[in-house]
């Protein structure tokens, strides 16, 4: 993966020690086992490590991400543990009680896993597929577009905006995310865009 | 900000006002920590509570919230009155000397050309001097009673220690001895540093709070230095990302603005931005304008953007007003908006005044949203109880709620507050159907095309050409995106200086802003970005950490503009090239060229005499103290009191708010008065939550639990409030109920002869996610936004407060 | 710092000293700077998180203490005090982060009579064994700082581990990773004894005047410290011991009859919840049973024991 494999390997081996071969060497009868007993293994051994930075703040601190599963084709990659990336030249491996707990974050139970729709009056969100959600949303916005677009205002000027709907922008999606955003908006003409930069 | 974080480390004197790093932004305020730790520096809080920032301050003075400007014009009016600034930095790097036309006016709080019926004003008085060369005049003795100088000596005078106390609650020996410290860094060898946030945006004179100290900066010698700057800390994690590429009403990508019907084509929308130096030999270098407007055209629309349709002008909207959210919201209420599109965010619990939202989202006839958590905006219909007492049966908006990734499962970049562009990769496919942002976005856009192709309709062109050159054109990478940010040659550059050498093949990646053309020959989506991703590769995803210990990190990510990491850094040195601090050298004239630990902020041919001003941005080369026209509500600060607030205006006794600022009619109505509210309140956030993310966290709701408010001792006393116990606090807008701390921490403040009582509201809580169902500020807070940038009056408006005996039913 | 392979120093309610291994020990510590502490509690979140705990979501009672004590699942906790200084006339905040001490002479190892339920390495760390553990709660009662809690759920003693499967393989705890100040260091004893005195040098020069090392004697010293800006006052810090001692019951109760005596007693555990003990050469005295049985009682303070993580 794109972790740094320095790191990676070292924590293997290091992991990996502590489960045998470094108590091992140590030789002392009936206090090795009782030592043994006592340490828990290194939980990070044979994990996956990835280089992610924290959603949180404009601080954007440096995370490392360890995933269970090695991402082969009948075991995918889970996330298992978050920890501050100690080479971050500006957080330098620490995180607040946020970045700390991203793991939650990650494997919280109100994340969304479908698409849903909620008809005009009803008291629930129904479970829809992905093309049903997308094709209605595009029909919508065209039938909008087609009946509100402004082309031309009072005065004759050529303005070729539309006003009815808008677009609320995130605040932590990537530059990439946000570039195909604008365009997709700003292409059709839409003038209520905004993001949270404003709140 | 103007440094990066872990600059912070160089500063002597670390000022939070207008935010709370220590818990908003923990990992950055370890810089503070570090600076007092090695370099002894000190720390000043000043906020109206006694917050975790200031735990750990050498010094902390109280402050009625929405009165900054009136203490850091006291601060102004200190150093002035004491010679407490750097001269030499004044004179040459500002607009001190610049004369103002006699025009220009202030009295009774508000500056010449007001139009109390358009709350606005005519601009035209507020500008320079300008002789017949077409330059500004300028007196260089400061002495003209028209000079900056001495304009800026007159508006502040009346901030005096005692009217700073009078109208702040900040006794006066506290807030001396602030200015004391912060005069003590006039000196070219200590810096200050300005840490802020929300505490400052969210007023309705958010920019000038900013602009206020800003000038005190300027007046200190302490911008473009290390260890110095205006440092905005930036909330979430790529708002500096997505205000860059331009997702506003009025934005292009890179500070470009869209024109507005007062430009009908072309030529009008270049006309206005011009640029021209307004001293000789100025670099002024917006000057490019036009490169970089026609560069992001030609990224846009390809082939179809020409020189012959003025590079497709018209595919883009023209503004007959700037559609910010309050007025999106407003237009909802009033029924002329028919869909909206919430992509990670969730304006029901962040924007003010709930009742007003909701009214809105009710009138729509649709609603998507988008986000890897389960919104309270997604689910603004569903009734739970008083958490969010709402009747479905007659909402007849339909919703879709889109389930995205998260960071951990998408690769891209984001912008942190130091304007580091900063790569990550994924660490597991999203849970269940969720999906990318990216394929979503490319999905919606590809369907409407797909119904434009099959049916026409309105003005397809813009929608029809649009590049969409992706290998999957359902799918588009992070790496076909970021290297569309950058840009790319069009045709062959050729060696400005050798015409038969090619610099740039067609078709390559641009290493930097300085290559776009305005002949349509390049591309790119975000000039600023040019260089984050050339024929060298992904700069973004720079790994090497290694900078001497300096902090600026030269080589590890990416930065804008040109991987420049202390903005303005050409002032870190006198006239003559040569450093103020030894000790912090960043860049110099090494005899021959610039030279230095950062990017220099200025022409590498330029000689220091030609004395080129370091502010290259600024046609006259210096910054401003005096803003001329550029901002609405007047060219200097001044106190205005919030919309809501316990005193008149000690100064302007008539004038309530902002008087610049937009109000709509029923949010004007809506405004309560200090005999129904007579206490002061603020909302805010806490370490251990982010904004309304983290209450989907468990670890995160364990930390801190449940909805609470924070009052005084003596408050608690007066209105029969237990520590742990429920009370309810209402606006004119709305009502909340929550738990009580009662605090030695916040302390009522004399304010105009009267105690004044402070109530804290954190914003965390909503009805979704693991911790305990609560209320939130914004049923409270007024529907009023700053003058310039129509950011919400969160941070200080009336409420009441009383003692009940048990909380909401869900 | 060298990767600290731990070995066995003592255990619990055992008469083996193992013999001690591989080379020079290097006894370690955590410092806790509480002038640069801001509270924020990240301490908290990384220990939830490395441990795999997940405390129940709590209520607000006013306070920024959240959870409201330290529990089974909450190995530390920041402890918040409103302080007005008499001397200066400013009110100041004071935050400390609460957990076990490991202290040199621990007082839970001590009163533990389930043998190997505690163990002491040679780095100074003070781990419970949970396979061996009897949820007795005397080593509730020999702990002179209150930390250890007992399990509703499994009946077992829960503290701070000083993340010793992180230090076995050379990293520091979870808690002073994420630090974002640096209010939290890991290293050798020695070390942070350095780091202490460089900051009681800044702290005095800043107008504290008693700042110091919190490091009590009475326990042997301990291996997690204190900087405290007011070192003459620790009980202003939410009840910092002035000198922590090992209760005098714990201290004569020691020796090899205790040893003898707590197979039985273990065994007897193992059937409800210590009812009447016991048989043997040497008894547990009902005094020290009743005082056990309460304090079991108060450290069962969490219900549930987590949230699957």
């Amino acid at each position: 993966m794109i972790g740094e494999l320095s790191r990676r390997q070292f924590l293997r081996t290091a992991g990996a020690g502590v489960a045998g071969t470094t108590l091992g060497a140590m030789g002392f009868g009936g206090a090795e086992q009782a030592l043994a007993q006592s340490v828990r293994p290194f939980k990070l051994a044979k994990t996956t490590e990835t280089r992610n930075t924290c959603p949180y703040c404009s601080v954007a601190c440096g995370i490392l991400m360890y995933g269970v599963g090695d991402g082969s084709a009948n075991n995918k990659q889970a996330i298992m543990h978050i920890e501050g990336d100690p080479d971050h030249p500006v957080n330098r491996g620490t995180l607040c009680p946020k970045g700390a707990a991203l793991l939650d974050f990650v494997h919280s139970d109100t994340r969304l896993k479908y698409p849903m729709h909620r008809k005009p009056g009803s008291d629930k969100f129904e479970r829809v597929t992905w093309e049903f959600a997308l094709e209605r949303i595009a029909r919508l916005m065209k039938d909008d577009r087609d009946k509100n677009f402004v082309a031309k205002s009072k005065d004759g000027v050529t303005v070729n905006r539309w006003t009815t709907v808008g677009f609320l922008a995130a605040s932590a999606t990537t530059n990439e995310t946000a570039t195909l955003t604008y365009k997709v908006v700003r292409s059709a003409g839409i003038v209520a865009f905004d993001n949270q930069a404003r709140v | 900000m103007t440094n990066s974080w872990a600059d912070i480390g160089w500063t002597d004197l670390a000022i939070i006002m207008g935010g709370n790093a220590a818990e908003a932004h923990p990992c950055g305020f370890k810089w503070v920590v570090e600076a007092k730790a090695n370099r002894g520096a000190k720390l000043i809080v000043v906020d109206p509570r006694y917050t975790r920032s200031a735990s750990v301050a050498d010094f902390y003075c109280p402050i009625r919230p929405g009165t900054d400007i009136a203490f850091l014009g006291g601060v102004i009016n200190y150093l002035l009155s004491n010679d407490k600034i750097q001269h030499d930095y004044v004179k040459n790097y500002t607009n001190a000397a610049y004369l103002v036309n006699p025009a220009y006016g202030f009295s009774d709080g508000l500056f010449t050309g007001y139009d109390e019926a358009k709350r606005d004003y005519d601009k035209s008085s507020w500008d320079y001097q300008v002789g017949e060369d077409g330059f500004a005049k300028l007196d260089d003795t400061l002495q003209d009673p028209n000079c900056v100088f001495q304009l800026m000596k007159k508006h502040f005078a009346i901030y005096t220690p005692e009217m700073v106390e009078r109208i702040c609650g900040s006794p006066k020996d506290k807030f001396l001895k602030v200015a004391e410290m912060i005069a003590s860094c006039s000196t070219p060898t200590k810096t200050m540093t300005s840490m802020y946030a929300l505490g400052w945006t969210q007023h309705s004179k958010g920019s000038q709070n900013i602009r206020a100290m800003a000038m005190v900066q300027l007046l200190l010698g302490n911008i473009g230095v290390r260890g110095g700057g205006m440092n905005a800390l930036r909330g979430h994690s790529n708002i500096q990302g997505l205000t860059d590429l331009g997702l506003m009403s009025n934005l292009i990508p890179g500070y470009l603005t869209l024109p507005t019907e007062k430009e009908p084509d072309f030529n009008a929308y270049m006309s206005s931005r011009g640029f021209k130096p307004l001293r000789p030999g100025q670099m002024s270098y917006w000057q490019n304008y036009k490169k970089f407007f026609v560069s992001f055209q030609k990224s846009m629309w390809g082939e179809a953007a020409t020189a012959e349709n003025n590079w497709a002008y018209d595919y883009l909207p023209k503004l007959d007003v700037t559609y910010d959210m309050l007025r999106v919201f407003d237009l909802m209420v009033q029924g002329k908006m028919t869909g909206y599109f919430c992509q990670g965010f969730n304006p029901l619990m962040t924007l003010s005044n709930r009742g007003k939202l909701t009214e809105g989202l009710s009138k729509l006839k649709w609603l998507v949203t988008m986000d890897p958590l389960d919104t309270e905006t997604s689910r603004f219909w569903e009734n739970h109880g008083e958490f969010n007492d709402v009747k479905t049966g007659d909402i007849q908006t339909e919703v879709f709620q889109l389930p995205t990734s998260c960071f951990a499962e998408d690769e891209g970049s984001l912008v942190n507050s130091g304007r580091w562009l900063q790569w990550h990769y994924p660490g597991q496919e999203p849970p269940g159907e969720a999906k990318l942002d990216t394929w979503i976005m490319a999905q919606i856009g590809q369907k409407l095309k797909a119904l434009y192709q099959k049916e026409g309709g309105a003005f397809p062109d813009p929608i029809l050409n649009l590049t969409w050159n992706y290998a999957d054109p359902n799918n588009p990478t992070p790496q076909e995106l970021a290297k569309e940010m950058n840009g790319s040659a069009l045709a062959d550059q050729m060696d400005p200086k050798d015409a038969t050498k090619v610099v740039v093949e067609k078709g390559k990646q641009l290493s930097g802003f300085a290559q776009l053309k305005d002949d349509g020959s390049t591309q790119a989506f975000c000039w600023i970005y040019t260089g984050c991703w050339t024929e060298a590769g992904n700069q973004m995803a720079r790994r090497d950490k290694e900078d001497g210990g300096t902090g600026l990190a030269p080589k590890w990510a990416w930065s804008w503009p040109a991987n420049r990491r202390i903005l303005y850094n050409r002032a870190s040195s006198d006239v003559a090239g040569k450093p103020w601090d030894d000790s912090r050298k960043l860049v110099y004239w090494a005899g021959d060229k610039w030279a230095g630990i950062d990017v220099p902020d200025y022409g590498a041919a330029f000689k220091p005499e030609q004395t080129v001003g370091p502010f290259i941005m600024n046609p006259e080369g210096v910054a401003r103290l005096f803003t001329r026209k550029m901002m609405r509500d007047g060219p200097f600060p001044t106190h205005y009191e919030p919309f809501e607030a316990p005193v008149a205006n000690a100064v302007a006794p008539k004038i309530r708010g902002n008087p610049a600022a937009r109000i709509f009619k029923g949010d004007f109505a809506a405004l309560g008065s200090s005999d129904k509210y007579p206490y002061v309140a603020t909302s805010y956030r806490l370490t251990e939550h982010f904004h309304q993310w983290t209450k989907h966290v468990w670890v995160n709701a364990v930390l801190q639990p449940e909805f609470f408010v924070e009052i005084s001792e003596e408050l608690a006393k007066e209105k029969g409030i237990t520590k742990g116990g429920w009370v309810r606090v209402w606006s004119n807008r709305g009502s909340v109920k929550a738990k009580a701390v009662v605090t030695k921490r916040i302390k009522p403040l004399m304010v105009d002869g009267k105690p004044t009582h402070i109530v804290g509201i954190p914003q965390h809580w909503g009805f979704m996610g693991a911790a305990k169902k609560g209320m939130n500020p914004n049923s409270l807070t007024p529907f009023v936004g700053d003058a310039n940038i129509e950011t919400p009056e969160y941070k200080a408006f009336l409420v009441n407060i009383e003692a009940i005996a048990s909380g909401p039913v869900a | 710092m060298a990767n600290q392979s731990l070995n066995l120093l003592r255990r619990s309610a055992s008469t083996d000293t193992p013999p001690v291994t591989g080379g020079q020990t290097i006894e370690v510590a955590k410092l806790i700077d509480v002038s640069k502490c801001i509270g924020c509690k990240a301490c908290q979140s990384a220990c939830l998180e490395w441990n795999n705990l997940r405390e129940e979501v709590g209520v607000n009672v006013g306070v920024y203490d959240n959870p409201h004590d330290l529990t089974p699942n909450s190995w530390t906790l920041m402890r918040f005090a409103e302080w007005d200084n008499p001397d200066t006339g400013n009110f100041e905040w004071l935050i400390r982060k609460d957990g076990c001490m490991h202290c040199q002479d621990p007082g839970c190892l001590k009163a533990c009579p389930a043998p190997g339920a505690i163990v002491q390495y040679t780095n100074g760390i003070v781990d419970f064994v949970h396979e061996n553990c009897i949820g007795c709660a005397y080593c509730v009662k020999g702990c002179p700082f209150n930390i250890p809690r007992i399990s509703k759920v499994d009946h077992k003693a829960y503290k701070c581990s000083l993340c010793s499967d992180r230090v076995a393989v050379g990293q520091g705890p979870a808690c002073a990773k994420a630090c974002p100040t640096a209010a939290i260091m890991f290293g050798t004893k020695e070390d942070m004894k350095k780091q202490a005195e460089k900051r009681i040098v800044d702290l005095k020069s800043r107008g504290y005047a008693n700042a110091g090392l919190y490091d009590p004697a009475g326990v042997g010293g301990t291996h997690v410290m204190y900087v405290l800006h007011h070192n003459d006052k620790p009980e202003i810090y939410a009840g910092l011991p002035h000198e922590p001692k090992i209760s005098p019951l714990v201290a004569a109760w020691k020796g090899t009859g205790k040893v003898l005596a707590l197979g039985a007693l273990a065994f007897a555990a193992l059937g409800a919840f210590f009812h009447h003990t016991v048989v043997g050469p040497n008894k547990v005295s009902e005094h020290d049973e009743e005082n056990a049985a309460e304090l079991a009682e108060e450290g069962k303070s969490s219900k549930t024991e987590a949230r699957p993580v």
